[in-house]
């Protein structure tokens, strides 16, 4: 709050401070947000280990090898995190998987975040009975429990499941589907708050095109909390990823593992060997409460307004 | 109020129309041919497969087979099972009693939890004890309920060799049998719901704080516990009712993970079998019956607000 209140102040012309560069901004924000900006770059690192995966992780995620493996070996200095039952090293798999839960959790995101903006700018921009079927559309989709609109979604439209280009789309739009009609509520009230404002007035009487002015005027105007909201949403769209790969929806197979499959996969020996319940589980919260807090920093700097809704 | 309820039921019967008709869309949309998945093999005869589609009534016109359906909604009539010709109606209605009483204990969890938290950080606002109380907060919302779920199983197992008892009793049968075996889940699923409860009722809790009326109760020396309980926690619980009711829907989908892991016969079980089967019929049902009762959840927290608020009158 005082931050903002002494940039706000009134400065004297001609007495411009040099506006610092984009790095000095960064630290700045950085220093003011320490958990948001230490959960930003658990973010970055995370996304860099995805990237990465297949040059870090010391073995691939189906080498079954009984010598340098033991069956469900305690977490040591040559297995960090352990073996499985079935003779797999659980580091290799945990770095490998976290392609899946960050690729659909961010593929997840781009198509909800798109969907919304559309929905939420169309309805906010033409009001009338556009905004109306729009919001019943969004009520529709609320109507279900998210997770069991994911859940017959896939059943219907993925039967096949399997890793496979069709099955990611596919887990991505049921995502995507369920995160939707957040998107499209915040961008349609951030919309019809500036839909009056004189420039969008301005470039219509200028004889622009409703998709123009969407286009020009009013997405670059309503970008923060789109942004804001899209970041907040990726964790949960990995955890909605966990829970369906837990439910063997997902697109993991021997040699893709995801985290929520490999917790259902291990579950037999949960009990003989703890490490196997608590490592796949760790990285999926380690990995949303990141992207949560990140999330939330996010909020605070860019659109202090949301901060009530969520 | 009477006008306002008319609307809102109204509308919650539209949006449950719409949904009916999505849902039944879906269905048919599924790729491939029905009876393939009925006898489970690829190659079938086609007189079988004939037989089958008239028995699933899919040899009509899509409206007839649609207002068939809905009739037989209406009147308890859901169909059967394509695999074990059960009743799905049937099926569903047997295993309400357990997943409402996982929902009801998450939920009363939740609240337990999160109210009095939500009040301290709220009173207590910008102390350490409100700062420790938020960070944990934005720690619990991230814990996926599901590997709490797991934690709850595998750590009292190793440490005292505690677990819940196996093979699910009715509350009726024996309710300190059954409560045993529901509270670890019903943990693990209210605690998302808890932390997110938490929050609002803080930053709730802080914009009812700076009211008139509480500097006015203030005023005339009311006792800062009355403030805080009577006059402030009442109106600060609308936004609360109100997440509680978009968060329902979490808590319903959490249950298909969570009777997964506990081994619970519930709905949410039965709906993650007949997937995993592909019981058509049976998946049609429970998705029915999910929004159903997440829709009237909802219009049930809209007209709580004029309880909470009497200034609210639905004009």
């Amino acid at each position: 709050m005082s931050a903002e209140a002494v940039s706000a102040a009134p400065v004297i012309a001609g007495a411009l401070p040099r506006r610092p560069g984009r790095l000095a901004r960064l630290w700045r924000i950085a220093r003011q947000k320490p958990l948001g900006a230490a959960a930003g770059v658990v973010c970055i690192l995370l996304i860099l280990v995805a990237i990465g995966a297949n040059v870090i992780a010391p073995q691939a995620a189906d080498a079954v090898d009984p010598v340098n493996n033991p069956r469900l070996q305690p977490p040591s200095l040559s297995h960090p995190f352990g073996t499985d039952n079935l003779f797999r090293d659980i580091f290799s798999r945990v770095i490998i998987g976290s392609r899946i839960s960050l690729g659909i959790g961010f593929a997840a995101v781009a198509i909800g975040t798109v969907l919304g903006t559309l929905l939420g700018m169309v309805a906010g921009f033409f009001r009338g009975w556009v905004d109306m079927l729009v919001s019943r559309a969004i009520e529709v989709v609320l109507g279900f429990p998210p997770l069991v609109l994911a859940i017959f979604f896939l059943s219907i439209f993925n039967p096949e499941r399997g890793y496979s280009l069709r099955s990611f789309l596919m887990v991505s739009l049921a995502i995507g589907i369920i995160i939707t009609p957040t998107t499209a509520r915040i961008v349609r009230g951030a919309v019809l708050s500036i839909r009056n404002l004189q420039y969008v007035e301005a470039a219509e009487s200028l004889g622009n095109g409703p998709v123009r002015i969407m286009w020009r005027h009013v997405l670059p105007n309503v970008a923060a909390p789109i942004i804001v909201i899209a970041s907040i949403q990726v964790g949960n769209a990995i955890l909605a990823e966990a829970a369906l790969s837990f439910l063997a929806l997902g697109i993991a197979d021997a040699a893709h593992p995801s985290w929520g499959g490999m917790l259902q996969e291990m579950r037999q020996v949960w009990l003989e060997a703890w490490w196997t319940a608590v490592v796949p589980g760790a990285a999926i919260s380690i990995a949303v409460l990141a992207f949560n807090l990140f999330g939330d920093a996010l909020r605070d700097v860019l659109d202090p307004r949301l901060r009530q809704s969520s | 109020m009477g006008q306002y309820l008319a609307k809102r039921v109204l509308l919650a019967l539209v949006v449950l129309f719409v949904i009916s008709i999505v849902v039944f869309t879906a269905v048919r949309m599924i790729p491939g041919d029905v009876c393939k998945i009925v006898l489970n093999t690829p190659d079938v005869d086609e007189a079988q497969c004939q037989a089958i589609r008239e028995d699933l009534g899919l040899d009509k016109p899509l409206v007839t087979q649609y207002l068939v359906y809905m009739g037989g909604v209406l009147t308890g009539d859901w169909g059967t099972t394509i695999i074990s010709k059960r009743d799905v109606w049937t099926e569903i209605r047997t295993r309400i009693p357990l997943t409402l009483e996982l929902t009801i204990l998450s939920t009363f969890f939740a609240l337990i939890v999160a109210i009095p938290i939500g009040v301290v950080s709220a009173v207590r606002q910008d102390s350490a004890l409100d700062y420790v109380l938020r960070v944990l907060s934005i720690g619990w919302l991230s814990i996926p309920g599901f590997w709490l779920g797991t934690m709850l199983i595998v750590f009292p197992a190793k440490w005292w060799g505690y677990a819940p008892p196996v093979g699910y009793v009715d509350i009726w049968e024996d309710p300190l049998k059954n409560l045993e075996q529901l509270y670890l889940p019903a943990i693990s699923l209210g605690l998302a719901l808890s932390a997110s409860l938490a929050r609002v009722t803080r930053s709730s809790m802080l914009e009812v704080f700076r009211q008139d009326y509480i500097r006015t109760a203030r005023a005339k020396g009311l006792r800062e516990r009355m403030v805080v309980f009577r006059h402030a926690l009442k109106n600060a619980m609308i936004p609360v009712v109100t997440l509680f009711g978009l968060q329902f829907g979490v808590l319903l989908g959490g249950t298909v993970v969570l009777e997964n892991i506990y081994s619970l016969p519930g709905l949410g079980l039965l709906t993650f079998t007949s997937v995993t089967i592909k019981d058509y019929p049976q998946v049609q049902g429970l998705v029915l019956f999910f929004a159903a009762v997440l829709v009237t959840i909802n219009l049930l927290v809209d007209l709580s607000y004029a309880w909470f608020d009497p200034r609210i009158r639905y004009a």
